[in-house]
């Protein structure tokens, strides 16, 4: 195995492995730590990084670093490596590659996307600062469509969450209104199940597929079930939209969350062959977020954004509408503060558009991490400037079943007002056609409203 | 805004509904003609889009206190401009400070002893020195602190050793902890009940070194749970029969959830599905996936800690 030095002020650092390097090379969070692959120290973090930025990208091609004959990730992206698209970047060392990011137009970055593999799009990002990270993801353009249209030129699409912790038709029907109401919801309307059980996911399928029809809105929706729950529910000819799954970058994380790639292949060509999508033919939501290997005990050493952007090979192979990564759901043993959570996110969203996935982010903390509402307005101020395709958004930026903080709908109402974003190009015509836009194309606040309907059992 | 305050106004509103039927908004009626109003409209064909904003429409304005008998989640919240309306962010600053300090007060070993009269006490630290550790070092709340371990007081062969752990909450654990001991000890009858270990820092797997270390049969840890924005103060109870540190896993225990009266799970329904689980457990010589609360549905939950 390689050995890598550098000395920085008359002291010579020395990092056994790939793997070790780039851990060492990683922005401080308490994840590292807790795996103890943090570096020793701030000198031995930015000595890291001038290692790091002399290592050939064609390196990560034949070290890898979780091994071929252990991981079937690893496979993933060594056997489906584009070589003609990594042409261009074949010469370049990782320090290289930063500098040629940053040059780089639209046209260059989506031509070499399939020639990136997670591990360089990781260690890259290490020697990158948070505006860098938004100024190369910025330029990536990752368009996908189902009823809807995700990833245009100054559009920003959001989840409308509306999660109950018992799964009450009544009380989700009540925050769906609310959401539609606020303009949310074009990326998806989903909902994260209190059980699995096919009965109960099978209902909310249905509750969300007769509204969708019933107003004809130009979105999907998912219901966060368990991929096999899925499967089963769509021979049954359940209306299924969209297949979710949480991923990781590892085989073994995957086995902790019951996922092999051949239970994927088979739920991808089985919604595909619904074809339920009008203006396209994308059918998988993912989610992912760092720490979600090591807490499965299932991180080889590697540290815990590069397995991370592992993650990302395993999603791209799907060809997916949505891959959102649950940036700080996690919690501070994983990334303790709010500004370890915006380096994540950053790092998140850049690494997925460098490969060409439609990254978008449920930009949120829990109450034992030091983080509060500011920290989501930083944090979704910047990821929208980055080109986030979406964001999760919850009722008052509260949600009642999965008890964490993440985005409101009034703060994507917000980033459309300062950044001039707009919904994703079908939806914000149904808007219009409810009337639910202003002559401006803001969103006009109603007395009432048709949509009320939608409530209209609870009234009673 | 107290939970207590929003509940008031949200039955004052439904009320006020009830009674006169009437409410803003230009052409809203009473509650029993939302459905008819909404049926009439037939949104294909809708061609006005003044109508759809605004005369033909239900009034949301008594629309919302109606849906929040649904769901706790805060919806309708209005706005101004794009945001939050003053009280609202008020009101979700309150819920996150109240949330924030449960989780960052300190224990008071004291006044848990303090409240389990006749029944002895024993003081512990996890290897967790404070709070920083705590939350960024899982594994070392996991650990007894070695001297406090050795302390530990052994022999008597007990059945079931009870660990008061502070985990994510000390309010939780403040207010519920030491009534459900004794409500649950009321329940086990002929049970050798170790001294009770009240523990600092403290996350589930604790309760196993504590049971490995005083070789108690079985354990208990009410534990204070992760706070949310509706609930800073939820016990858990964990259950684990025999466990060996560092093989035990979540999957060998058997858990109750928001423990805490008057609004979750009050302490004489706790302690009494506790002391039946603990009963089939001796039994069967086994927690877990294996033993299945059999009392009702769905306290069981994945809170992770």
């Amino acid at each position: 195995m390689t050995t890598y030095t550098a000395t920085l002020g008359g002291e010579r650092h020395r990092f056994d492995s790939l793997a070790r390097l780039l851990a060492a090379a990683s922005p401080e969070r308490s994840g590292d730590r807790l795996a103890g692959l943090a570096a020793a120290s701030a000198r031995e973090r930015v000595a890291a990084r001038w290692a790091l930025a002399e290592v050939p990208l064609a390196t990560f091609l034949t070290e890898p670093v979780i091994p071929y004959e252990d991981d079937d990730v690893t496979r993933l992206i060594l056997d489906t490596h584009d070589t003609a698209a990594f042409a261009p970047l074949a010469g370049l060392t990782v320090g290289g590659f930063r500098e040629w990011l940053l040059a780089a137009d639209t046209g260059a970055l989506a031509a070499v996307a399939p020639g990136v593999t997670p591990e360089m799009a990781a260690a890259v990002s290490k020697l990158m600062g948070n505006a860098d990270l938004v100024a190369v993801a910025r330029k990536v353009r990752v368009v996908t469509a189902f009823r809807s249209t995700i990833g245009l030129p100054g559009r920003l699409a959001t989840r409308l969450q509306p999660n109950h912790p018992t799964d009450d038709p009544a009380g989700v029907a009540a925050a769906l209104l609310d959401g539609l109401l606020l303009g949310s919801g074009d990326a998806v309307i989903g909902i994260n199940p209190a059980t699995d059980s096919p009965k109960a996911v099978r209902d909310l399928l249905e509750l969300l597929d007769g509204v969708i029809t019933r107003y004809s809105i130009p979105t999907q929706s998912c219901v966060l079930c368990h991929v096999t729950t899925s499967v089963d529910l769509m021979e049954r000819g359940a209306p299924v939209d969209l297949v979710f799954q949480s991923i990781a970058g590892t085989q073994a994380a995957n086995a902790s969350f019951g996922v092999t790639l051949g239970l994927l292949d088979e739920a991808y060509e089985a919604a595909r062959g619904l074809r339920r999508g009008t203006v396209g033919d994308h059918v998988m939501y993912f989610e992912t977020g760092q720490g979600s290997a090591l807490s499965a005990a299932a991180h080889h050493g590697v540290d815990q954004q590069t397995v991370e952007a592992r993650a990302y090979a395993v999603a791209r192979r799907y060809r997916p509408l949505l891959v959102n990564t649950v940036v700080g759901f996690i919690g501070p043993e994983y990334l303790y503060d709010g500004r370890q959570i915006l380096r994540a996110a950053l790092e998140d969203h850049f690494c997925g558009k460098l490969l060409g996935l439609p990254m978008g982010l449920d930009i949120c903390y829990t109450n034992h991490a030091d983080a509060d509402d500011d920290d989501i307005a930083t944090m979704l101020t910047m990821l929208a400037v980055a080109g986030a395709s979406f964001v999760i958004c919850t009722p008052g930026g509260d949600d009642i079943m999965l008890n964490y903080q993440s985005a409101s709908y009034h703060d994507a109402l917000y980033l459309r007002e300062v950044l001039g974003l707009r919904p994703a190009p079908e939806f914000e015509a149904w808007l219009d056609a409810m009337g639910l836009l202003d002559e401006t194309g803001g969103l006009r606040e109603v007395t009432g409203h048709p949509l009320t309907a939608i409530g209209r059992e609870l009234a009673a | 805004m107290s939970e207590t305050t929003e509940v008031t106004e949200r039955a004052e509103v439904i009320d006020a509904v009830g009674v006169t039927g009437e409410a803003e908004g230009a052409g809203v009626r009473g509650t029993a003609d939302v459905a008819a109003v909404a049926d009439a409209v037939d949104v294909a064909d809708m061609s006005d889009k003044a109508d759809m904003a605004g005369t033909a429409a239900v009034g949301l304005g008594e629309l919302w206190p109606l849906l929040r008998r649904h769901t706790q989640a805060r919806i309708g919240l209005g706005r101004s401009g794009s945001g939050l309306l003053t009280r609202h962010r008020l009101g979700l600053q309150a819920a996150h400070a109240a949330a924030r300090d449960a989780v960052h007060s300190a224990f008071e070993p004291d006044l848990v002893a303090a409240a389990l009269p006749g029944m002895p006490t024993v003081r512990v630290r996890s290897a967790a020195g404070d709070r920083l550790t705590y939350l960024q070092r899982p594994d070392l709340g996991r650990r007894l602190d070695p001297v406090d371990r050795a302390h530990l007081p052994r022999g008597g062969d007990p059945d079931v050793v009870f660990v008061v752990a502070d985990g994510l909450s000390s309010r939780a654990v403040h207010e519920h902890a030491a009534a459900m001991v004794r409500a649950t000890a009321a329940r086990l009858t002929g049970w050798r009940i170790a001294p009770v270990v009240l523990a600092e820092q403290a996350r589930v797997a604790l309760g196993d070194d504590v049971a490995a270390a005083m070789d108690a049969t079985m354990v208990v840890v009410l534990v204070g749970e992760r706070p949310g924005m509706s609930a800073a103060d939820s016990l858990g109870a964990y259950l684990t029969h025999r466990p060996v540190p560092g093989v035990t896993t979540d999957a060998d225990r058997n858990c109750l959830s928001n423990i805490r009266p008057p609004r979750g799970l009050d302490y004489e329904t706790a302690a009494e599905k506790l002391a039946a689980l603990m009963g089939r457990a001796r039994e069967l010589g086994r927690t877990g996936v294996g033993l299945k609360d059999e009392s009702d549905h769905g306290e069981v939950t994945d809170r992770i800690l």
